[in-house]
Order: C-alpha cells, then structure tokens, then sequence
C-alpha cells in the first residue's frame, strides 16, 4: 500500500473513531433522557415514543397555553399549564409536560394547545370518543390515583376537594357513602376515580388539601393494567370483542416444556452404573 | 464615532438581526405577539409561513416520524431561503449561539490566548461526521437526537421558558471556543451549520474580492471564522469566496482597509 493510500485510510478510520465514540455519547444521553414514563403530556398527545419522535420542539402549544382566551388568574398570577422541558427538569429535554400540582390543566373548551401544534405530536385524532367527537372531556393526559393511606376521607374525615374540583364532576370522580364503624353514627364518604372518565387535567391533585397530594396523576401507560385474554367478561358484549383475536392455545410453553418431564428432572444426574 | 459604526455596520446588523429575532420571538410568548412565533427549530411568521430547521426535520424523518405538512413546507421554505440566497447566513446573522462564540474568541484574540495556547488538530470537517452520525443515531434511538443537546433550543428555549442546567453547556461552549479551539464549536463541530454550508453551497450572496485592490495585510485572515474559505482566493486571485463554510458575516469586509472586499451576487450556474 502505497504512503498516501495509507493515511487516507487512517484518517478515515480516525473520523470513524471520533464519529462512533460521539455518537454513542449522545445516543446514551438520549436514551436515558427520552425515557422518562412519568412525564405528563397536553392533550392530544400521542402515545410517548411516538410523540418522542414527533414532537420538534417548537413550544408552540405552550405559547398558546400562556395566551389562551381565558386563563386562570389565582392572586394577580396567570396559571401557565404547559412548560417546557429543560435540563435537569426530569422529563425529555425540550418537550411540554405539566406538573398538576403547581398548575393543573384547566382543560379550555377549544383546545389551544392541541389546535396549536404544528406536527401532529399533539392531534385531535388523540382525543376524541368513541363516536369520533373531539373535545377536551376526551382527553387522556393521564389518569388520577389515590393513596387511600393519606386521603384523609378515608379516615371519616370530612373532605370532597377532590371531588368537587373535578371537572368532569361526579364522573371521573364519585363519591361512595360507607358506615363509620369506628364511631358507629358517622359516614365514610369516600372519592373513587372512574378512569373512563378521567381526562388526567390534575385539577383534584391540585385541590388535594393533604401536605402532599393524597391523589395524584400519572400517564395512564404507567398505572393502567392489561387483563389479557385470559379474563373476559362473560356478562359483557363489549368486552367479549376485546378477544376475537385471542390465541386458542390452552397449555403454556416454555423452555422447560419442551422436553419431557423425565429428561427435564434428571438433567446432569450422572447414574452410578458399575 | 461614526466611522465606527460604519467600520462596525454589518456586526452592529447582525446583532440587530439576531437580537429582534430571539425579541419576537420572547413577545411571543411573553405578550402574545403573532410575528414570528415559536422558536428556532419551528416558528411560524405572521401566522401564516411556517419555518423549520431542515437539520432537525432530517433527523425526525430518520427517525422514522410521520411529520406534519407544515414542518416539510416550512423546512422547504427555509432551505430555500438560505440555497438562494443566504448561503450559511444563518450562522451568523440568526444563531444566538454565534453571540457566545463571536464574544469567546473576540476576547481569545484580546488575551492573546493563540499565543500560548497548545494547538490541537481536528479536522474543519468533523461537523460533517458529526451531521451523518447524528442521523444514524436518530434513526437508532428514534428521536431526533441532537435536539436533545442543541445548544441553540437550550438558548432561545431558556430566554422563552426555563434554561435548567442547558446554561453548563452554552458556558462549555464558550470557554471551549476561549481556551481550547479557535472558534471550535461553530467551525468545527455543530452539525447545523453543516447542514446550512450544504444547503447553502450554491447561493447567489457571496463575499468577492478584488485582488487589485489587496495589500495583503492578512487582517481578514485574522478575523475571519472559517479562515479555510479564504485561503484559495486571499493573496492569489480576484473573485468570489465560494468556500461553503463562508457564513456571510462579512467581518472581513469591515476589517480591510484597502476595499478589496464587498458583498455581491455570484451567478447561479457558474460558481465564480
Ligand atoms: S406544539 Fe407540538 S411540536 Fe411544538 S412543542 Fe408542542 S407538542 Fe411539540
């Protein structure tokens, strides 16, 4: 190989180097950053990995969201919902998120946010009903939970914030009488969320009178459970469709079960055979 | 005192330029104003003619996102700006991040720092890597990667909303451009103004020279950020700079003496 060959080849090999150990920096970075589950979304918002990718960042919703026609003003302070993502916030670097607990969603009729947004990270698609109707009480920002351990309604105190900050009221949010058993004349009055209900605007998190929130917001991917086609509703239509698909097979499979029971259970058992 | 200014009037323009640009868009969201809302990677101009930055719309489309048809048009729209007419203009005359580096390595050429500082060897062509890599890594982790680290949305989305810890990074960049390389983040490593010397290679603005009138002082080769572009044509011959990396700042103009440098418009076809 002749000298200049060489060190053309060297110095391409260097780039690489230097492109590889980059990149991988910054492809760390970015895994790390962009998975964080907890985030809460505006409305709209696609599923996260999708709206990962989407989103370009612009701050357009939030813009929108400070200069909405009607905002909250709580003692001469606009209530701004949307912030943007930055370093050290805990969410991916540049994305809208929300924090319930200092400025819920106030859930405005016309959707600035969502109207706003120039990609489709937040689309109308995302927040509509069954029927195909779009409004902001179809939202699904995320889904309210209770820590019944701090509710103080659950210890027979009086309480209803929750409740009674609840937009969609006594839907998302119910409250269900119980006897007092401890003082036997009093009642337990008690919020339960219905999560068909629950758009995750975090107006109960923010209304919650406890030092910190007895009720509180998450993404409904990390609250929500899957039951699966194993369990079905008999009594439900509605819920037989959810497994037409479902697989008919009755036995699990595993590594194990491949092989047969005797085999499996003298596996490297050496027979004394002398 | 005015001939400062004169001395000074594309530096004292561009200022002007990148400052209204981040003041709109802070009116934006501050007071509502519906000039140019948004910010650098998306804004939309009088609420009509949506802007991106065709560096970030790459990395969504590898990615692998099913973007919008306002960001195609308004990557369109940009790169188009800048093919015809701009060249790497935005470099110079938009990115707030230029503010940093320009005042980094004015102070660098006060302090004399090139006089002691150990020279270390990178290549001027590293952003371009840089720009390839950060697409194969956005199409790995799908996201657009580098808008995570972009020091440009760090900036402007710390003027409009919150900067957190993005200040550690523009304060890096800044001393990296002071102590470590002559006008190393814009001139060798930012993968956005890569991508707006391709996009711009071919522009009709374009800084020429006349040899004629040239003493060879070298006071242009002093200041200039991508001293590279002026090279083939400085001391040798009269005509256009036609390096792609040329960001339009015109900084060489002001600072000869001798007009032999002026802004003018290269034909399309021939490429001087
Ligand atoms: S308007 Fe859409 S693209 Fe812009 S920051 Fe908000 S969600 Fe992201």
């Amino acid at each position: 190989m002749d000298k200049k060959r060489r060190s053309f080849l060297v110095v391409m090999a260097q780039a690489v180097a230097a492109s590889a150990m980059g990149g991988s920096i910054v492809a760390a970075f970015v895994e790390e950053n962009k998975d964080k589950p907890l985030t809460l979304r505006p409305p709209g918002a696609l599923p996260e990995k999708d709206f990962i990718k989407t989103c370009i960042r612009c701050g357009l919703c939030a813009e929108a969201c400070k200069n909405r026609d009607n905002p909250m003003i709580i003692d001469g302070e606009k209530m701004v919902t949307l912030k943007m993502g930055a370093p050290g916030d805990s969410v991916p670097i540049g994305t809208p998120y929300f924090i319930p607990r200092d400025v819920p969603c106030y859930m405005c009729d016309d959707i600035p946010c969502m109207n706003a947004c120039p990609t489709g990270a937040l689309t109308p698609d995302m927040c509509k009903n069954d029927e195909g109707k779009v409004a902001i009480d179809y939202a699904k920002m995320g889904v309210a939970v209770i820590d019944p351990k701090s509710c103080i309604a659950y210890w027979g105190l009086q309480c209803t914030a929750c409740y009674r900050a609840c937009p969609e009221l006594d839907k998302a949010i119910r409250i269900e009488w119980k006897q007092n058993e401890r003082t036997g004349k009093h009642a337990y009055r008690i919020p339960v969320v219905y999560e068909d209900y629950c758009t995750g605007c975090g107006m109960c998190e923010h209304a919650c009178v406890t030092e910190k929130p007895a009720i509180k917001v998450f993404p409904r991917d990390v609250f929500l459970g899957k039951p699966g086609d194993r369990y079905v509703k008999g009594w439900d239509t509605k819920d037989q469709q959810r497994i037409k698909n479902a697989s008919t097979k009755t036995t699990t499979e595993t590594g194990r079960s491949k092989e047969n029971p005797i085999e499996e259970l003298n596996q490297g058992v050496k027979w004394n055979d002398e | 005192m005015m001939s400062k200014l004169l001395k000074n009037r594309y530096l004292i323009l561009r200022r002007i330029v990148q400052i209204t640009i981040l003041a709109l868009y802070f009116g934006a969201n501050a007071y509502g104003w519906k000039v140019l809302v948004g910010n650098l990677s998306y804004s939309k101009f009088l609420q009509a003619i949506p802007l991106a930055d065709p560096f970030t719309v790459l990395q969504m489309l590898a990615a692998g996102a099913v973007v919008g048809v306002d960001v195609l048009v308004g990557a369109v729209v940009i790169a188009v700006f800048y093919g015809l007419i701009g060249g790497r203009a935005f470099c110079s005359w938009v990115c707030p991040i230029n503010m940093v580096t320009d005042l980094a390595n004015w102070l660098r050429r006060k302090l004399k720092i090139d006089r002691d500082a150990r020279r270390i060897n990178i290549s001027r062509r590293f952003r371009y890597w840089a720009l390839g890599t950060l697409l194969v890594v956005s199409f790995v982790v799908g996201a657009a990667a580098y808008e995570f680290v972009n020091p440009i949305g760090f900036f402007v989305r710390g003027l409009l909303f919150s900067i957190g810890f993005g200040w550690t990074l523009i304060l890096a960049i800044f001393l990296f451009d002071l102590l470590i390389l002559k006008h190393g983040w814009c001139g060798y490593i930012c993968p956005v103004g890569a991508t707006y010397s391709l996009i711009g290679s071919k522009s009709l603005i374009r800084v020429e020279h006349n040899h004629l009138n040239c003493t060879n002082c070298g006071n242009c080769k002093e200041v200039c950020p991508e001293k590279q572009v002026l090279n083939p044509v400085i001391y040798r011959k009269s005509g256009f700079i036609n390096g792609i990396e040329c960001t339009n700042c015109g900084r060489c103009i002001e600072v000869c003496n001798d007009n032999a440098l002026k802004f003018s418009i290269r034909s399309f076809l021939k490429n001087n």
